[in-house]
Formats: C-alpha cells, structure tokens, sequence
C-alpha cells in the first residue's frame, strides 16, 4: 500500500483541482468585488439634477444610511431595475439617492418623467470622474452606505427582488439600529 | 427532414459508441470472441453515423435552413458559402460536433492502422477510444443538440460572429482539434497498456506516431490561431496567454515532454511509469481545455455562451475519465520494471531532464490559468494573471531548457561526458554569445532580454548544425561517399534537427519583435505623412467600399522608402449590419526581415483618422518557426523505420502473446 | 481664387502621388510622446474592466478611454507609475493588474512553477544515480 501511495498523487492533485473547478462553475468570473466595501466612500460635490445652480454633497449625508444608486438613460439593464427602486422608494424606508453617470440631462429627466422617480436626488457625473473615484465598470451599480459615511455593501448589476429582500433589507434594518 | 437525419444518426453513433465502449472490453475479459469483434465494426459505424450527422448539419448550413435553431443563430443568407460552412463550429453546440467528428476521425485510423498489434490490446485500444466518445456524444444529444428546431422559423440568421469571418476561421478550429482530440489516441493506448499490462518498448513504438501526428496537427492549429489574432484583432498582436491559448498550449507542452520521453522508453525501456502518466496528462489537459471553455469558469475572448449546467455535465466527464484514468495509473504503475540502465550524465538523463523543464512550465501555465478561480474560490479576492506573470515565470523556466536543447542532441546514449560535449560545443558558444552582443547592437540597442534571446535562438540553431555536421563525419568511416551518408541517416533524425532548428526560429522570432518592433499612434489627414523608422507612410483617403455582407472605409496608404513607393496598403474598418459590430482589418505588407503593418483606428474631424503604425521586424520568423516544427515533425513521421520496427515488433508480441 | 490654386495643386498632387512636397506630417494623437509611451507601457499591464480581455492600452470600451484620460492627467501631475497603479487598485482591486501582487497569497503562484522545477529537477537526479547505480535491472519502480 505504501508502495502505492506516491502513484496516487497525480489522482489527488487532480480531485483537488476539481473541487476548484466545481466550486467555480457557481462564481461569476466577471464580476469584480470593490475593493471599498469597508471603506469610507469618496466625497464628491456635484450638480443635482434638474435643480439648476444647486449643488449635492455627500459629506451632508453623515449620520443617515443612504443608498447611492449609479445609472443612465442609456442603460438597458436600468430600466429592468427601475420597478424595484420604485417599490423600495415607496415603502420610504430608505433614502435613495441617484447618481446619472455619463448622461445628459434631459435624456435622464425624460427616463425620471416617463418612468417614475426613485430618486430623493439625483447628483450627476457627466463626465464619469466620479464613477472612477467609486470603481464603477458597469451601471447600473448600488453602493449602500452608513452613518458615518462608510460603504458597506456594493451591488454590481441590477438589484432584483430576491436581492433586495435577502440582502438589502436587512442589512439596511441592521445599519439603521 | 435533414435536421432529423442529422440528430437520428447522432443518436444512432451514441449507439455504436457504447458498445464499442463496453462490450468488447467483457468479451477482452471473459475470452468470448463474439464480443471483442464488435470493436471494429462498432467503432467504424460510430464514425459513418457521426460523418453523416456533420454532413447533415452542413447541409442546413449551405441551405440557409434559418428552421434549425444553431443555424439561425450564427449564419446568415448573404454570408459567404465557405463562411457558412465554417460556421458549423462557430457557435458551441456544433463546435462540439466538430470535436467528436474529429474523435471518430481518429478512431477510424487507429481500426485502420494499427493492424499488428496482438489483439486484446486492440480491442481495448478502440473500446477506450468508444468510451471517450459516449461522454462527447451524450453532452451533445443531452445539453447541447445542434438539431435542434426553431419554430416558426427565422427570416434571416443572426449571422456568424464576424470576428470569426475569416479564412482563419475555416482552417484553425479543425486543425487545433485534430491535435487536442488527436491525443486522445495515446491517451487510449496508456489506457490500453494499463489494463493489458503490456506496458513495454512496442507499446512506446505504437504510440509514438499517432502522438508525433497530433502533436504536428496541435503545433500548426496553435500557430493559425496566433497568426489569426496577429491580424484580426487590429493590435498586432500573437499571443495573448488567454485562458483558452493556455488551454491548447499546456497539451502541447505536455505532448511534446511526452516525444521526448517516449524516446527513452523505446530505446531503453526505462520510465514507463512517466512516460505513461504523461500520455494521460496529455490528453487530460485538452479535455480541462475544453472543460474551460464550455464552462464559462473562467473569461476569455474565446468563450462561447456559457452555462452552469453544461459545466457540471463536463466536470463529471472529467472525474469520471480522467480521474478512471489516474486511479488505474496508481493501481497498475507500482508492478512496472525499471528497465535498462543508463548512466546520470546521457542522452536519455538530458531528455528527461528536458521533461523536467517542460512539465514545469506547463505547470507555470496551468497555475496561470487557475489561480484566479482558486483565489475566488478561496473567497481570497479576484485576481488577474496575465501576460507580465507568464513573460516573466514561464519565459525564466523555459530559458535553461532551451539551454539543454543545445547539449542534450550530442550526448550520447547510455554514457556521455560533460568535458566531451564540452569539446563539441565550443564554437556554437563562441557564435551564439558573438550573435548575442552583434545582432543586438545592428538592431539598435541591446537589452538583457534581446542579449539572453538572441543567445539561446543561435545557441539551439548553431548546436543543431554542429550536430548534423558530426553526424554526418562520424559515418564517413563506414560508408563511401558524402552523399550516401547523408542518404544513410534515418529521416527522424533529420525531422529532429528541423524541429529543433524550428524552435531556435521562433526564439528569434520572438526576441527581435519583442525588443524592437516600432509603433506610431497618429492623426492622418488626406495627403499625410507618417515617418516610421526610415519609412514613409502617405495617407491617400479613405474609400467606401460594400463587401459581400458588410460595409467598409477602405484606407489606402503608401509606403515609401527615399520617396519610391514599396508597397500599398488597404487597412479596413468594416461594419456588418446584421450584429451591428465594427471590426477592424489590419493591412500587413509580410516580409522576411519585416512586416509592415497598419490598422485603421476612428474617424476624426475634417476627414482625418487616428491611424497605427506598426513595424514588426522578424515576426513572420514566429510563424515561419512553428512551421519548421511541424515539417520536423512530418518528417519524421515519414521514417520507413517505424513501418518496418512496428511489424517486426508486433509479430514478436503476437507470438509471445499467444505463447 | 485662391481655393481653385489649392483645389488644382492637390489634384497634382494626388496624381503625382509619391510627390511629398505637398503632403503635411502626419501629427501624433498624443500631444506628449514621452507621457504616452509611459501610459501604453503602463496601461499594457492593466486590465479592461468592461470587455475583460483586453488591455486597458488596446480596449476601445469608453470606461477604458475614461481610465487613459484619467491616468494622462496624474501622470502629467507627476505622479509616479506605482502611484497611479495604486489608485487605481484602491478602486477596481488587483483585479484591474495583469501583473498580480507578489504577496502571501499569490506566493504559490509566483514561486510554484520554480519549486516543481527544483523538485523535479532533484527528483530526477535521485532516480537517476539510483537507477544507474542499481545492479538489478528489474527493480522494483521507477
């Protein structure tokens, strides 16, 4: 049997990496977990949406939970996510905010017009600097952020209704105690 | 109707498939004739079924039969009829056909060539080959049927990727299979050997043909592909050490230690163990390839949709064959012998030290390859490996072995000396570091990796000489002239020299590209010049041209050595309605010390465009290199020895066999 | 007038094509040559986060042509390499590196290959001073 044992190490080193492979198949290899989860989130000033003149500060947000919303007019995959926000708006649990990244203006009001706005406001990133500062590679993306303004949970793609009720919702009534 | 046919006959091979899998193994068992004969017919029907299940879903190709779901999904009536053709493997359900097309392509060689061997081993060598079929064949009637039917039917197809639009498309697919499937064969014969306990110099003899085959097809399937993304991708670039590559490039690694140990074994009878376990490494690493591929693990530009399900369905093919496979090796490889001595400083030490190298830098690879999904899966962050990692480890593991390639040709067998080989390398030494400070220093500028490059290229080029020189002097003795002594050296000798010989190509290849090539990123107006080097490049516009299923801005440029015009080119941007995608077409003027090359980039204000230039010295040397293998590898293959060595030892086994 | 001299001359021109006198150099896109080739050595070992398998130098995605501007902009801050490959990193993770981190956990991954080929190496030589010292042709494994 002893004899046998250095011929079975091409078998178990091959098992091993089927149990990588396995456990591989359930992993999204394109998504990129944020390193800033566990992070402060970047502070950024930048013009609100329809309110000429007007200017959002995320340092003023300090001592409330927020949920930091990343979308445009020209995402696809943000209208399929539009009706969750609408609902999570609705209940008045959680302030949302939006930010518009690489958009224009009246195209962004228009989608608001036509579809209902989530949004408490809307900051915009016209030119998608603030999107760098937060990692984003893909909208629409929702970071969830805490009392003392540090990101505690990011959402890479649409929130669904299963992830809104397993993950968010708690953690939002956890963040919120 | 044709569809139908396509998927009965696949059914029908799946079939064919499990008995030639099953059946004929009892019958090896139990003795009982009329079993093992069904091995033969069973494995020929298989491969008639499945040629006419390719044939049948060609057709539905060629037909613009949009009702067949595959077909509608990637091609399209005004495709080009070769494209359409093509297009079979240019999704993931008929690539998979592909695949066992290619098995059964194989399978019906070995029932045709290998006559001679005694017949239980046959038996078992075709049942091993039907079993690696059934898994292939279940995967695609189960999870993956190209047949099947899309109601009502489409209008038009959604057309073939059009970064597959190319002639590349049409020879690099089948040719890389023949090469991963193709190692199926030695796969089959280790298998073969284990249950037979038969593990001994014919089996080395048998196997080492079809490997040397499937490794010629591998290396040519690896070098289209390189020479594909070299123009299709519009960076110029050859080789990415994508996912995918890797997953062709670790059998190919792994297949060619396996040549070079099976050398050993044959001559010496030694290291059976090894040689045995990296048949079924071989092969393993193409079936992983494929596992990468299908599976969606891992991202690549390669990646076909992808789907959990169809993973699970290859990870457990994978257990099951592979993982059969090695648990057979741990039970039968502790009773195989030793066999004959040789001493720690031989031919048969440096080829195996060779395979130390090889197996190593295959491990760089795979390590390279599935570190990110081991790091995810360890919940340890994501990482990204890719070409800085592998230049710096795999290109440092290689170097030494490249090192050896010069020495290990002029050991001799059995017993060298270092101080002999010594002796006989002197002047290759003395060439490859003069080569090493010179051709730097004519190119421009000298660097530790263009110094260390070109030293090995010239080192393995100049020792493959040297070799052919002595051997060529050593022979003189015993017969009469020069020309009868060139005539008197085998052909596997030569097809080693020209494989090697092939390698010190591309090494230069690669180094002189690498450390010299020249890039212009520019804005052209009409009438521009760009100055690259001592050339010039005068933009003269941008035409609109419509092509078979696309639109084109066909750019025309000139280039001009001293104000004469040398060459034209007509770099392309193309736009395919159908998939709605942009592509870009390099325009390459190829040469021997140069390939001029341009790629158009976007459109910019007042007619002008944001242009590249590139000059890549030598880089054809990278193609022109594999190619040279391959030959090497032919050539080889061409040696009547292996005809005459292969009856005399079958016959020698069929008598001991029946004794 | 003038525009009919220019018109006629650059239809000489066009028809005596290899005759430079008139074309103009071409310009670089970059207006800072040096910069550049530091942002393409650079943005060569970066990895495109939208197309995935691309670098960030050869992806044509706007997040990418984002990125460049943003890196064109420190660097000409002067910031050094590591600086700007560290804000990036602080963003996207060692993700976005092609060259990953020689750190604990990738360790086995920089160091692996060398040590199977010292091991292999060593294990060769043992069974090879074995092998040829043994009198016994028919030992027992290999």
């Amino acid at each position: 049997m002893n004899r046998m044992a250095k011929f079975l190490i091409p078998l178990a080193l091959f098992l091993i990496a089927v149990g990588f492979l396995f456990k591989g198949l359930f992993l999204d290899p394109h998504e990129v977990p944020s390193p800033l989860v566990g992070k402060p989130a970047p502070v950024f000033q930048a013009p609100i949406l329809g309110e000429v003149g007007k200017t959002f500060n995320s340092a003023d947000m300090k001592g409330q939970v927020w949920l930091l919303n990343v979308w445009a007019s020209w995402c696809g995959a943000c209208r399929d996510e539009h009706p969750v926000l609408m609902e999570m708006a609705k209940t008045g649990q959680i302030s949302t905010y939006g930010l518009d990244y690489k958009d224009t203006d009246a195209e962004a009001q228009a989608v608001l017009v036509a579809n209902g706005n989530p949004y408490k406001k809307v900051a915009t990133d016209a030119d998608g600097k603030i999107g760098i500062n937060y990692g984003v590679y893909g909208v629409p993306e929702t970071y969830i952020i805490d009392k003392v303004g540090v990101i505690r949970y990011k959402q890479i793609g649409p929130i669904t209704d299963e992830i809104l009720f397993t993950k968010i919702v708690p953690l939002l009534k956890e963040l919120q105690r | 109707m044709i569809p139908e046919i396509g998927q009965f006959s696949l059914i029908l091979a799946f079939c064919f498939a499990i008995v030639q899998g099953t059946l004929p193994l009892m019958g090896v068992w139990k003795n009982q004739a009329t079993l093992t004969n069904l091995a033969v017919p069973a494995a020929r029907a298989q491969f008639v079924f499945i040629v006419i299940a390719f044939i049948c879903l060609d057709y539905s190709f060629y037909a613009n039969d949009f009702s067949v779901l595959y077909v509608a999904s990637n091609s399209n009536s005004h495709l080009p009829l070769a494209y359409r053709l093509a297009a079979l493997w240019g999704g993931h359900e008929g690539s998979m056909l592909l695949w066992v097309s290619i098995l059964a392509v194989w399978t019906m060689a070995v029932t045709m060539f290998v006559k001679d061997l005694p017949e239980s081993f046959r038996i078992r060598l075709i049942a091993v080959m039907g079993m690696v079929s059934i898994g292939f064949l279940a995967f695609i009637i189960f999870t993956s049927n190209p047949f099947e039917r899309l109601i009502p039917a489409a209008l038009d197809g959604r057309d073939l990727n059009p970064l597959l639009q190319d002639p590349g498309m049409v020879f690099h697919p089948p040719v890389l299979y023949m090469g991963y499937v193709g190692f199926s064969v030695a796969f089959a014969f280790a298998i073969a050997a284990l249950l037979d306990g038969s593990l001994d110099i014919a089996w080395a003899r048998w196997t080492r043909p079809w490997t040397t085959v499937a490794w010629v097809f591998l290396t040519l399937g690896i070098a289209f592909g390189s020479k594909w993304a070299y123009y299709e991708l519009g960076w110029g670039g050859w080789w990415f050490w994508d996912a995918v590559e890797n997953a062709s490039f670790m059998p190919w690694l792994v297949g060619t230690a396996l040549i070079h140990s099976l050398a050993v074994t044959e001559k010496r009878d030694a290291f059976k163990v090894w040689t045995v376990l990296l048949s079924i490494c071989a092969f393993s690493l193409s079936l992983l390839g494929t596992f990468l591929v299908r599976s969606g693990v891992l991202t690549s530009v390669h990646a076909f949709a992808t789907d959990p399900g169809r993973g699970l369905f290859i990870l457990i093919y994978l257990v099951v064959v592979i993982g059969g496979a090695l648990l057979l090796f741990a039970l039968r490889a502790p009773t195989v012998g030793l066999g004959e001595k040789f001493d720690v400083v031989s031919r048969e030490s440096m080829l195996l030290a060779n395979n130390v190298v090889l197996v190593a830098a295959a491990g760089s690879v795979l390590l390279g390859t599935l570190y990110p999904l081991l790091m995810d899966s360890l919940g340890a962050g994501k990482i990204s490996v890719g070409p800085p990692y592998f230049d710096a480890v795999f290109v440092a593991i290689m170097a030494p072995g490249l090192f050896l390639m010069g020495l290990g040709p002029l050991a001799k067998w059995k017993k060298a000396s270092l101080p002999e080989i010594g002796t006989r390398l002197r002047v290759a030494a003395v060439i490859s570091v003069f080569s090493a400070l010179l051709i730097p220093f004519a190119m421009g500028k000298i660097t530790l990796m263009t110094a260390v490059g070109v030293f090995l290229g010239i080192w393995v080029i100049s020792t493959t000489l040297i070799l052919l020189r002595n051997r060529i002097k050593t022979r003189q003795a015993a017969t009469p002239t020069l020309l009868e002594n060139i005539k008197g050296i085998p052909l596997a000798f030569y097809g080693m020299l020209l494989a090697h010989l092939g390698i010190g190509v591309f090494i230069l290849g690669v180094t002189l590209v690498k450390g010299y090539e020249s890039e212009q990123d520019v804005r052209m107006e009409v009438n521009d010049v760009a100055k690259v080097g001592n050339l010039s490049f005068l933009f003269k516009g941008v035409q609109e041209i419509a092509g078979p299923n696309y639109l084109s801005s066909q750019g025309t440029f000139s280039v001009l050595s001293n104000s004469k015009e040398i060459t034209v080119l007509h770099p392309e941007k193309r736009f395919y309605p159908v998939q709605g995608s942009v592509m870009t077409e390099a325009d390459i003027q190829p040469g021997v010390v140069k390939d001029l090359y341009v790629s158009l980039g976007e459109p910019l204000e007042n007619g002008a465009w944001s242009v590249r230039i590139y000059i890549k010295p030598f880089v054809q040397w990278i193609w022109a290199g594999a190619i040279i293998m391959a030959l090497g590898g032919i050539l080889a293959l061409s040696d009547r020895r292996y005809r005459i060595v292969n009856r005399k030892a079958a016959k020698e086994a069929q008598e001991a066999f029946e004794a | 007038m003038k525009k009919l001299l220019i018109l006629l001359l650059l239809a000489l021109n066009i028809f005596f094509s290899t005759n430079l006198a008139f074309a103009g150099e071409a310009k670089p896109l970059a207006e800072d040559p040096v910069l550049e080739a530091r942002l393409k050595a650079m943005s060569q070992e970066l990895r495109c986060l939208v197309c995935q398998n691309t670098t960030l130098a050869d992806s044509s995605a706007p997040l990418a042509e984002d990125l460049r501007k943003e890196i064109r902009e420190q660097l000409r801050t002067g910031k050094t390499d590591k600086e700007v490959i560290d804000y990036l990193v602080a963003r996207y993770g060692d993700f976005v590196r092609y060259r990953p981190p020689v750190n604990n956990e990738t360790a086995l991954l920089w160091f692996g290959p060398f040590l199977l080929l010292i091991i292999g190496g060593f294990v060769l030589f043992r069974v090879l001073k074995k092998h040829a010292g043994s009198d016994d042709i028919q030992g027992e494994d290999a």
